[in-house]
């Protein structure tokens, strides 16, 4: 063996043979992140999942009236105010809007009662419960939509007209309560792992009342978790479409309906107009949430 | 930890005032609506406005006539395709989020959620401004096909027969490839987050090993990575899986009434055709997918914990 050879086998077992520095020296193998290949994956996923958004939001400002989202015809604000103007869109609008802050307060209140409940006790059944309590999160949407159509006819709530707003939108709220609150249950028991026992203990042996402990100790830890969770369902109540499409009476849209009748009708720069609009809307929502964590963390 | 930590029997007036608003609000709004479904799904039309349970199948029978077989076909492939597509690019996806500094990762989260906080119609509505013949995308890809083309020319391989045709745009819009591509837009966030959460939570010390004991990089995907990610894989298969089956709003609007899937001949028969025994029956057959997918992952878990406990 010549003194080469040697030293190319030394080399390559020393490339195969553990060793404790060669951690150090080469990139982490974890360092999936700092991958060129996978880092432009993950760009080119966030150019999918924005590209088509921007455009939408870009053309809205199109001055071109119809197929105005192929050619670019110059800046134009006058579909904001067409839609602005549009009366039928405003009382869709107005109507989203009232069913999702309606909805939420229900659902952060049945998702409160929930989470307390799973998080607290031990029952028979539980297994069961938590299972029910999911249910409405995983099954298809449709699912969802026809069997609460089929349930507010057979009751009779299905025509609404007759009553007066905002009562007029129970039956789409009842759905949107029922779809969301599993979502906030969640959430906020997610936010009662991090809770210390010991203070609700302390409370109680200084001859605090259950009441009192509920009020004074556990709903001041749970409000990060019920903000979030509220956050989440008005969001919920205000993107649906599907489960309020089959839900709603002849006489009750909401904006995503009157946004899907206006679609079938054509294709407008007003639709893009609009649709900016809730995207906006949901973009304020994230941004409050992101600034509510930040201060509440410090 | 504290989770179930008092028996229900202690305290049974606390008990009930958390336990009974939600069972009750979901027996009455959840459980009675789905009793009646499938009720009806077993019934008959009698008269316009009644149904009659007659404990019939032929709602059921319905389903296999050859027009709604292959329905149901073309739902279970697209879906599948659409998965699967999912899986694909999400998996890197996750795996860029879930190795990446602690700095930067609640952005990069944030960056895969923002689109899945957007309405679902306004998303699927900004697809159809891409998808059109005159789209942006095919659009972006005849630019891509012209510099290629030049490319070509340049390094003299420009032969007939090696992309010397001009570009033709591609038809999205009623196609399958247009729904899949629809259905990957609005679901490639909810499978992006259980891969995620799966690969957070992995042991790092185990992919080093593997590289230390002479693994290379693609067998200790292959052998390590990708085994201990595989829970995350079928949740997030499955979690996609779900919602794509029951599509409505992406055949509806992307596949203009030329790719309808399950959802869109329910629809029909709430909306038009007035045969509510036999929407019923068809939500029933997507409960039941889904009830069976449940179950399952419930045993491949159950399976799963069970090799862990008796090693």
């Amino acid at each position: 063996m010549t003194h080469d050879d040697a030293l190319a086998i030394a080399a390559r077992t020393r490339a195969n043979v553990v060793n404790p520095l060669r951690g150090r020296s080469r990139p982490d193998a974890f360092d999936y992140s700092r991958r060129w290949s996978l880092r432009t994956v993950f760009a080119l996923g966030c150019v999918f999942l924005y590209a088509p958004i921007v455009v939408l939001i870009v053309f809205s400002f199109n001055d071109s009236r119809r197929g105005g989202n192929v050619i670019w015809k110059g800046f134009t604000t006058k579909y904001y105010a067409k839609a602005f103007a549009n009366e039928e869109l405003m009382l869709a609008f107005a109507n989203s809007l009232t069913i999702a802050l309606v909805s939420t307060v229900f659902a952060v209140l049945l998702g409160t009662l929930t989470a307390v409940l799973l998080w607290r006790f031990r029952f028979p059944f539980k297994p069961l419960v938590e299972g029910l309590v999911t249910l409405p999160i995983v099954i298809p949407e449709i699912c969802l939509g026809v069997a609460l159509a089929i349930f507010f006819t057979r009751m009779g709530w299905m025509d609404t007209g007759g009553l007066a707003w905002p009562l007029n939108l129970s039956n789409i709220t009842i759905a949107h309560i029922t779809f969301s609150f599993p979502f906030a249950a969640l959430v906020i028991r997610t936010r009662l792992q991090s809770f210390n026992v010991e203070t609700e203990e302390a409370a109680r042996d200084l001859g605090a009342s259950e009441w009192r402990v509920f009020f004074d100790i556990l709903l001041p830890h749970m409000r990060p978790g019920l903000v979030a969770a509220a956050l989440l369902s008005f969001t919920l109540s205000l993107d649906d479409f599907v489960i309020t499409f089959f839900t709603s009476g002849p006489n009750t849209v909401t904006f995503p309906v009157k946004i899907y009748s206006m679609v079938r009708f054509s294709v407008t720069p007003e639709i893009n107009a609009a649709s900016t609009v809730l995207i906006a809307i949901t973009l304020v929502l994230t941004w409050a949430a992101l600034r509510y964590q930040r201060t509440w963390k410090e | 930890m504290a989770e179930g930590r008092q028996a229900a029997a202690r305290r049974p007036l606390v008990f009930a005032a958390f336990a009974l608003p939600t069972l009750g609000w979901l027996l009455a709004f959840f459980l009675v609506p789905l009793g009646i479904i499938w009720l009806y799904s077993v019934g008959e039309n009698v008269s316009l406005t009644r149904v009659e349970t007659t404990w019939t199948l032929s709602n059921y029978a319905r389903i296999l006539e050859p027009e709604i077989l292959e329905l149901a076909l073309r739902s279970l492939r697209i879906a599948a395709l659409a998965t699967l597509v999912c899986l694909v690019i999400g998996f890197p996806m996750a795996l860029v989020i879930a190795t990446a500094s602690p700095a930067a990762k609640p952005w990069l989260l944030l960056a895969i959620m923002l689109p899945f906080w957007t309405n679902l119609l306004i998303r699927t509505y900004a697809l159809l401004n891409i998808l059109g013949t005159r789209g942006r995308l095919n659009e972006a890809l005849g630019w891509l096909h012209a510099r290629l083309q030049g490319t070509l020319e340049l390094l003299g391989l420009d032969h007939p027969g090696l992309m010397s045709e001009p570009f033709r745009p591609f038809t999205f819009l009623g196609t399958e490839t247009g729904v899949v591509f629809g259905i990957v837009y609005v679901s490639l966030p909810f499978a992006i987050l259980p891969l995620y959460s799966a690969l957070e939570r992995m042991d790092k010390s185990l992919l080093e090993a593997s590289l230390d004991l002479g693994a290379g990089q693609l067998t200790t995907f292959r052998r390590v990575l990708l085994p201990l990610a595989m829970p995350g894989v079928v949740t997030a298969a499955i979690i996609t899986f779900i919602p794509a089956l029951g599509q409505f709003l992406t055949p509806d609007l992307l596949g203009r009434g030329q790719v309808d899937m399950i959802a869109n001949v329910i629809e029909r028969q709430f909306k038009g055709a007035n045969d509510w025994p036999y929407g019923s029956a068809i939500s029933m057959i997507l409960l039941y997918a889904t009830f069976i997918l449940l179950a399952l992952r419930a045993f491949a878990d159950a399976r799963r914990s069970a090799a862990r406990d008796a090693r």
